[in-house]
């Protein structure tokens, strides 16, 4: 980070994802009051904010390279489903739900990104036909094994406290799970080359692959990513809550499509960054919280949401403009 | 003489039923520029395409150095020394210049899964290289390729064919769409990458500019070879006829007797 100015900060992908944050915790504060700010009042936006954190980050960098992934609407309670039917329904020892949870997600990660990089359907089109065919397979599949949509699970002590615990009473130990994954992103995607690849595969993708970038395998790779990411938050929802839902997790698609554009990414691929999707996560989630401090009906939060995520797209196209037409003062 | 960097020998390209080159031999040579000129749909970008890995030819033969050779991708001819700027240069404008400029091959330090992207040096090594060819006004690597000009971008890929030791560079109308100045800037880099021994393959639809680098030049009609000549061979407006004329080969023909009689 050289010169730190203002003008420098604020041709940075995430500046308006910043801004849009701190405009909207001031909008709480001020029709929340503190209460909103208070360590029972964090840990209500905070838990939201990293379930969709941990799904976003992956989606955002898929929109960066120029692809789309919907599936994860049924990846999360695929996730629940597996872990809660294994050793809920039946006593395999949790590690093993685990890696076929995981497992899982890396099989559906992988179908997603082999059928877009090797036909030419867009990959909205794709993840909708995975999307519904996950979300049939795990409705069919836990009717037939246990006879009802919603399946309880006891896990032992140990996986509670790493994956599924309330630290304190509120706030979800997978708020660390979220900053830890977030550290790792943050380091291999503006640190290191494979960034710079994800980044230019986004820009121009036939470009990059004379350049020598390993456009397939990363597409794959980065479908993987985000179909595991979907079906870890599951699977830690069903151990927080003892018990998996079928149904649970469409939301989620608008939840976290919203969180990566109002964290600044480029809907058209190429720009954006991992701490944007951070403050544009944060930002939704304290909107979706935020709205039960206040004397208002909740139904206004959509309002709210909608506004900012019209906003945010034309923000985006604003910095990204003031972005490409910076140039040195002349000497 | 030593052989050329680059030949083609009676290259025809068809896609299909449809011919587009026929029977097509040139030659490059190490610190020339060809030019290449020729109306729309004559088939430019299409030889061009076959050069760079993107076509194979239907028939005839490439040779690089005096040995044939096949190109079944374009990174293959890449890796060979052949490189393609495309018009608009830098294909990834929401980039940096330091990071678009190595692309695949970046600069890292550190070790194991914590090599880092050496920002610093990828920054200044860029720079260095577009100010190496005259660009001074690019001193900048976190700069975003979007944010320069036509001419700036094109001049950056050219630096950067000529960084990663490209032999030959095919330029597709890199001065279209470009202004006087940003134009004659362009020129002056395809001259200094002649200086420095490149062969140079330069499409353009403006004779000045065709006659401002130029050493060697062919004319493409309907996928032909109209005529090839070198520099000081043919006078301005021999060359404008050339390009603008080609209803029919004998036509055109013709019409090159007639200017040559006169
Ligand atoms: N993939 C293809 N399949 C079929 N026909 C093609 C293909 N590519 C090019 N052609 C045809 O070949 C002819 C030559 O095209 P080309 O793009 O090489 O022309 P050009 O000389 O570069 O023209 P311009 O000056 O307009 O760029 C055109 O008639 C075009 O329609
Ligand atoms: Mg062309």
């Amino acid at each position: 980070m050289s010169r730190l100015s203002i003008g420098s900060l604020f041709r940075r992908p995430e500046a308006g994802a910043f801004l849009g944050m701190v405009a909207v915790i001031a909008f709480f504060l001020i029709f929340g009051g503190i209460n909103f700010l208070k360590p029972s009042g964090i840990a209500s936006w905070l838990n939201v904010a990293a379930n969709i954190g941990i799904i976003a980050i992956p989606v955002g960098l898929l929109m960066i390279a120029g692809e789309l992934d919907i599936s994860i609407g049924s990846m999360i309670p695929a996730g629940s489903m597996i872990v809660a039917i294994m050793s809920g329904h039946y006593d395999f020892p949790i590690w093993m739900s685990i890696i076929v949870v995981l497992g899982f997600g890396v099989v559906v990660g992988f179908i997603n990104g082999f059928l877009v990089v090797h036909t030419a359907v867009p990959s909205l089109i794709v993840t909708l036909g995975t999307l519904f065919a996950v979300a049939g397979l795990v409705l069919g599949l836990s009717v037939l094994i246990t006879g009802t949509t919603s399946v309880s699970i006891k896990a032992p002590d140990f996986y509670k406290a790493v994956f599924g615990q309330f630290i304190g009473g509120t706030y979800q130990v997978i708020i660390l799970w979220w900053f830890a994954v977030t550290a790792v992103y943050i380091f291999y995607i503006h640190y290191t080359k494979y960034g710079n690849w994800i980044f230019a595969m986004g820009g121009d993708r036939e470009s990059a692959r004379n350049a020598g970038i390993p456009t397939t395998k990363l597409t794959i790779i980065l479908f993987i990513l985000s179909a595991c990411s979907a079906a870890f938050v599951g699977m830690c929802q069903a151990l927080l809550f003892n018990s998996a839902q079928v149904s649970a997790g469409m939301s989620y698609i608008f939840n976290v499509i919203i969180s990566v554009v109002v964290g600044g990414v480029v809907l058209t691929g190429g720009f954006g960054s991992v701490v944007g999707i951070v403050f544009g996560t944060i930002t939704f989630a304290v909107v979706n919280q935020g709205i039960y401090f206040t004397s208002f009906d909740r139904n206004w939060s959509s309002l709210i949401i909608g506004v900012m995520l019209l906003a945010a797209v034309l923000m985006n196209n604003t910095f990204r403009s003031m972005a490409l037409s910076y140039a040195p003062k002349k000497k | 003489m030593t052989s050329p960097v680059l030949e083609l020998r009676s290259v025809d390209k068809s896609f299909g039923p449809i011919d587009v080159l026929h029977d097509i031999s040139l030659k490059m040579n190490e610190g020339e520029v060809l030019c290449l000129l020729g109306d729309n749909g004559a088939g430019k970008s299409t030889l061009i395409k076959t050069l760079c890995g993107v076509h194979k030819p239907t028939r005839g033969s490439i040779l690089m150095d005096g040995a044939e050779v096949t190109f079944s991708t374009p990174r293959e001819a890449q890796d060979k020394g052949i490189a393609t700027v495309h018009q608009f240069g830098g294909t990834f404008p929401l980039m940096s210049i330091g990071r678009s400029f190595f692309v695949g091959v970046e600069p890292t330090k550190g070790w194991g899964p914590f090599k880092i992207y050496d920002r610093k040096k990828a920054n200044k090594i860029a720079v260095e290289a577009v100010q190496n060819f005259g660009i001074t006004r690019v001193d900048d690597g976190d700069r975003l390729i979007g944010g320069l000009s036509g001419g700036e971008r094109q001049s950056l890929a050219i630096a950067r064919a000529v960084h990663f030791g490209a032999r030959v560079l095919i330029l597709d109308e890199p001065t279209a769409a470009l202004g006087v100045k940003q134009a004659a800037h362009v020129l002056r880099i395809v001259n200094e990458a002649k200086r420095r021994g490149l062969a140079v393959i330069f499409i353009t639809h403006q004779v000045m500019h065709a006659m401002a680098v130029g050493d060697h030049f062919a004319v493409l009609i309907r996928g032909a070879i109209a005529a090839d000549f070198r520099k000081g061979e043919r006078s301005r407006e021999e060359i404008t006829d050339l390009m603008a004329g080609g209803e029919t080969m004998a036509d055109l023909e013709r019409q090159i007797e007639g200017y040559a009689d006169a």
